[in-house]
């Protein structure tokens, strides 16, 4: 009696045994067929903007051209600010335009159509210290709130100065024209320091 | 000792006799199936009734004047399940019955709605079925909540991740209907992909204890099952429906049980919820609705000897995440901390915009088990589970429908183990798993990926035992080593790979370099040891002591190695470490219960300390023409967790029940002696009850709950402001002040007649409409936590 219930046991054991190679033998399957080893595709970022660009002509010594270029996007490195002139004309009245690219990809991509397709969502903020006397926008979205890809500026006497573009996406329009007001939130912005001479 | 027969052999030896009339005798014995002993007082009883008699004190019965035919009769002993057994009568015959006679099925039938114990000595709780049905509308970070030493770190109120003795995340393990839960734990706003809804118990270790579930559970483990289901012929089910007025909307649930004498068993249930913005006291938070779809599947059979079961669940959510959260970079940030409102209050709505997540979650497990008799009982179980997470983020243009971040996580598991539970003093278990798991990161959403391709191998094995010293003392003891394999091919932008200075250690993983971006191919090895040894001493049932030690590691998880990247809605870069290896934990645990006649306590306190514990703080700033951000890094340190939990319960006077809970945690990075982030601040909760059973059931409620300030924080830091021009005090980590929050319960019963019952009730939360912010929750910067909110529940049990 105790062999047959020791045989039973061991039949049901060596059933147990089967089952248990079967599961793990399809868990390897499963587990061989999603491997595989090919490359991942690369990634480059499509809607960063690298790049902004303030043209500022109407000057005696020709246009101002003012950049920040980051092209390591969220990289470690911080923008790199270049200027074809470091200093503007005291007392003047400069027509200025501001370009944001994106120069990961190749050609350049302007983001300035975007911000223009959208610009009720979008508005370039001004602010500035020392002598730059004011900033004035002078372009409007479809709703005929302040857009400022296009701009004046007025420089004061000589003296230091900085300038601060920023580029807010969903700001609250219409507002007061300061960063405080506009709320939203930064796409891209850089600050400029300029010597107003006489 | 007794001659174990089986049944069938009892039948074939009994194959002579010739007698015709009926005087042939049925003798027998009446066993535990499991360690052999003769079960005293057990009913053998005729399915007609003519014959009913009980088994003496060594478990013998004795039936005279029996025809030589089929009977049926129904075994049935007060701690044991019913069972019915057909006996050929022919001539004088004798039989073996075995009924299942288990500690463990005990505890399962005589506290309906609580779970089994998990261990031994550790600190563990449940929740019952009352609470889990409260919550119904809510998540079951909200319902842990409800246990001292369990808080949660929220991202808003629709995500809502456990912490367990402050500690969460990986560190918290979560066990779905037997399967390790596999869906992005890594991330502070992934909330776990489970509908509250599909589970019958929860059940939460405080602590590394439970080895057989897995050996990195440095926070606990949280354990949801399913409710036993009876071996008789029935069909029950229970619908519930909730309205909840913050959030206009509410949630419906319904679950039907089909259940045979024969042990099969069929479940269904779904649920759905849907939620449109919430709001604080004084406006709305704009984006913070949820549509969520859950829904389970069960089958299979559940005999004494063998059982096999199916389970699938899926479980699909969409939720907005605060729209003032989404922020462009730091000067945004101190905005934000410094206006003390949202900087988008915008009309209500059910509208679920971007910012928002889109989870969605399968689960499929088949188990099978065998008990060997006077043996033990062997498991085995394969399990699949596929995760995807879409997150979206403001974009501009036609990006704003396209997902910044697509991950798919799927697993297959293996498991078995075998518990030796014949012998009544002494319990052995050991097991093994395996385990492959593959992350494919979409490319198509445009953006660099923040978690890589990988593929992980894991294996584990376990050793746990029991040793029932005598009455009043057990003692348990526990091994587990796992090994793990991470295979992984990310994009580095050069400018991160040469700052971090991995060109120097790990320049041989470089497998492609594009220019500006390299892939590697990280390929790591991770082996971790873990054990807990414990003793448990019951005096009686009134007083209980537990003492409890565990050691456990953890191997990091693929966002502490791989992060890198701008996470947008918190404004932080966050950069993970490929030099990270594995944190090691030591926690002893001491847990005494005592109960009197009218009041009874627990105290739980505890220490933990974690080598190469791996947080992530800021650490710095970089300037990208976003902005500047602060950078966050994971980091290694010594950390030691203190605390205590205690709990204390009155009944002085008849229907008035009171409890009342603590839990403080300290937590410090003995490194650098300072404080940790993100530790639980200490809170005293309250609640009087008053319950008529004889007045439809009537239960009344109010509760009380105070969350203290959080002192102990890591510093604040300065950042230069680029709007500002100087460097500003940023206060990302200055805790919101303490406060307070009452709410009131009620509920009523009503029969509707065919044993069907009809339970509303009401429930307000934040009764007061208290303004407040909470140090865990990622949102405190931006807006206020909710308002009042009142859900009103109808449950309709069948």
């Amino acid at each position: 009696m105790k062999t047959i219930k020791s045989q039973l046991l061991k039949m049901k054991t060596m059933k147990t045994t089967k089952l248990l190679t079967l599961f793990a033998l399809g868990g390897v399957l499963l587990s061989s067929c999603s491997d595989d080893d090919e490359n991942p595709d690369v990634v480059n970022e499509e809607e960063t903007i690298t790049t902004i660009i303030v043209t500022l002509s109407g000057g005696m010594n020709g246009d101002v051209i003012l950049q920040s270029q980051d092209l390591d996007g969220d990289g470690p490195n911080p923008p790199v600010i270049t200027a074809t002139s470091d200093s503007l004309e005291g007392n003047t009245t400069y027509t200025g335009s501001i370009e944001f690219l994106n120069e990961t990809e190749s050609p350049a991509e302007d983001i300035t159509e975007e911000v223009e397709e959208e610009d009720d969502e979008h508005q370039v903020i001004y602010s500035s210290t020392g002598s730059i006397g004011s900033i004035t926008t002078t372009d409007v979205d479809r709703d005929g709130n302040p857009l400022g890809l296009n701009f004046e500026l007025s420089t004061n006497t000589a003296g230091s100065a900085s300038l601060t573009v920023t580029l807010r996406h969903e700001p609250t329009k219409p507002n007061d024209g300061t960063l405080t007001g506009a709320g939203g939130e930064t796409d891209a912005t850089a600050t400029f320091n300029i010597l107003i001479t006489n | 000792m007794k001659k174990v027969i089986f049944i069938i052999t009892s039948i074939l030896f009994v194959s002579s006799g010739f007698a015709q009339q009926c005087k042939s005798i049925l003798t027998g014995t009446v066993i535990d199936y499991h360690d052999k002993t003769p079960l005293v007082g057990a009913t053998v009883q005729s399915l007609d009734g003519s014959i009913v008699v009980k088994s003496n004190d060594n478990g013998n019965f004795k039936v005279k004047g029996l025809c030589d035919i089929t009977y049926t009769f129904e075994i049935s002993h007060p701690e044991c399940s019913t069972t019915l057994l057909n006996v050929e009568i022919n001539g004088d015959t004798n039989i073996d019955i075995k009924l299942e006679h288990h500690l463990e099925e005990l505890e399962e039938v005589k506290v309906i709605g609580s779970s089994v114990k998990q261990t031994n000595s550790a600190q563990e709780i449940s929740l019952d079925t009352e609470t889990i049905e409260l919550y119904s509308s809510a998540t079951l970070g909200d319902a842990l909540n409800e246990i001292a030493g369990v808080s949660s770190l929220n991202t808003g109120a629709n995500i809502v991740k456990p912490v367990i003795h402050g500690l969460n995340g990986s560190r918290v393990l979560m066990l779905n209907n037997g399967v390790r839960m596999q869906d992005m734990e890594w991330g502070d706003e992934h909330a776990p992909n489970i509908d509250l809804n599909s589970a019958g118990s929860v059940s939460v270790i405080k602590g590394a204890s439970a080895l057989q579930y897995g050996g990195d559970a440095i926070g606990g483990v949280i354990v949801l099952g399913q409710a036993r289901f009876p071996k008789i012929d029935s069909l029950y089910g229970k619908t519930i429906l909730n309205g909840v007025s913050n959030g206009r909307g509410g949630s419906l649930s319904s679950e039907l049980i089909r259940t045979y004498k024969n042990g099969l068993f069929l479940k269904g249930q779904a649920s759905y919820k849907r939620l449109g913005d919430r709001e604080a006291p004084d406006y709305v938070l704009s984006n913070t609705g949820i549509q969520e779809i859950g829904a389970s599947i069960a089958l299979g059979k559940n005999l004494l000897e063998w059982g096999w079961n199916f389970n699938y669940s899926y479980y699909n959510a969409e939720l907005a995440i605060l729209r003032s959260s989404h922020i462009g970079n730091i000067d945004d940030l101190i905005r934000s901390i410094n206006s003390g409102e949202p900087l988008f209050i915008r009309p209500y709505t059910y509208n679920i915009q971007n910012p928002r997540q889109k989870v969605e979650h399968h689960l499929a497990k088949i188990g099978f088990y065998k008990r060997f008799e006077g043996l033990g009982r062997l498991n085995v179980q394969y399990d699949f589970q596929s995760n995807n997470r879409f997150e979206f983020d403001v974009r501009r243009g036609e990006s704003d429908d396209r997902q910044s971040l697509d991950l798919e996580l799927t697993t297959h598991t293996l498991s078995t183990d075998f518990k030796w539970d014949a012998n009544k003093t002494f319990e052995v278990r050991a097991g093994l798993m395996f385990r492959y798991q593959n992350n494919f990161a979409d490319p198509a959403t445009g953006i660099r990926r923040l978690i890589p391709d990988y593929d992980k191998y894991d294996l584990g094995s376990f050793i746990t035992s029991e040793f029932k010293i005598n009455d009043v003392v057990t003692l348990d003891a526990g091994l587990r080593y796992d090994f793990s394999k991470i295979n992984a091919k990310k994009f580095y932008q050069t400018s991160r790979w040469e700052e971090r200075g991995y060109d120097i250690d790990f320049q041989n993983l470089v497998i492609e370099d594009l220019g500006n971006q390299l892939l590697v191919n990280p390929v790591f090895d991770y082996h971790n040891f873990s054990g807990a040894v414990g003793v448990q001493y019951r005096k009686n049932n009134f007083s209980i002591l537990r003492a409890n030690y565990s050691l456990s590691q953890r191997a990091p998880n693929p966002a502490e190695l791989f992060s890198d990247g701008l996470h947008q809605s918190a404004a932080r870069i966050e950069l993970g470490d490929l030099r990270l290896n594995s944190e090691t934990s030591h926690k002893f645990s001491l847990s005494k219960e005592r109960e009197y006649t009218r009041w009874g306590y627990t105290i739980e306190p505890y220490v933990n300390f974690v080598s190469d514990f791996m947080l992530l703080e800021p650490t710095g700033v970089e300037f990208t023409i976003r902005g500047a951000f602060p950078v966050w890094s994971y980091r290694q340190t010594q950390a030691r967790l203190l605390g205590a939990d205690l709990n204390i319960y009155t009944q002085f006077f008849e229907n008035w029940k009171t409890n009342h809970s603590f839990s403080i945690v300290k937590g410090k990075d003995m490194t650098n002696d300072t404080a940790l982030i993100n530790i639980p601040s200490a809170n005293i909760k309250n609640s009087l009850s008053f319950t008529k059973p004889e007045w439809k059931k009537l239960e009344l409620r109010l509760t009380s709950d105070y969350v203290f300030r959080q002192n102990e924080v890591p510093d604040n830091f300065t950042v230069f402001s680029p709007e500002q021009q100087e460097e500003i005090l940023l206060e990302i980590n200055t805790a919101p002040k303490a406060y307070h929050l009452l709410g009131l319960y009620s509920k009523v019963a009503f029969n509707v007649g065919n044993g069907n019952t009809l339970t509303t009730s009401l429930a307000v939360n934040n009764l007061l409409d208290t303004r407040f912010r909470n140090y865990l929750n990622r949102q405190r910067f931006f807006a206020d936590d909710l308002g009042r909110n009142i859900i009103l529940q109808l449950k309709f049990n069948y």
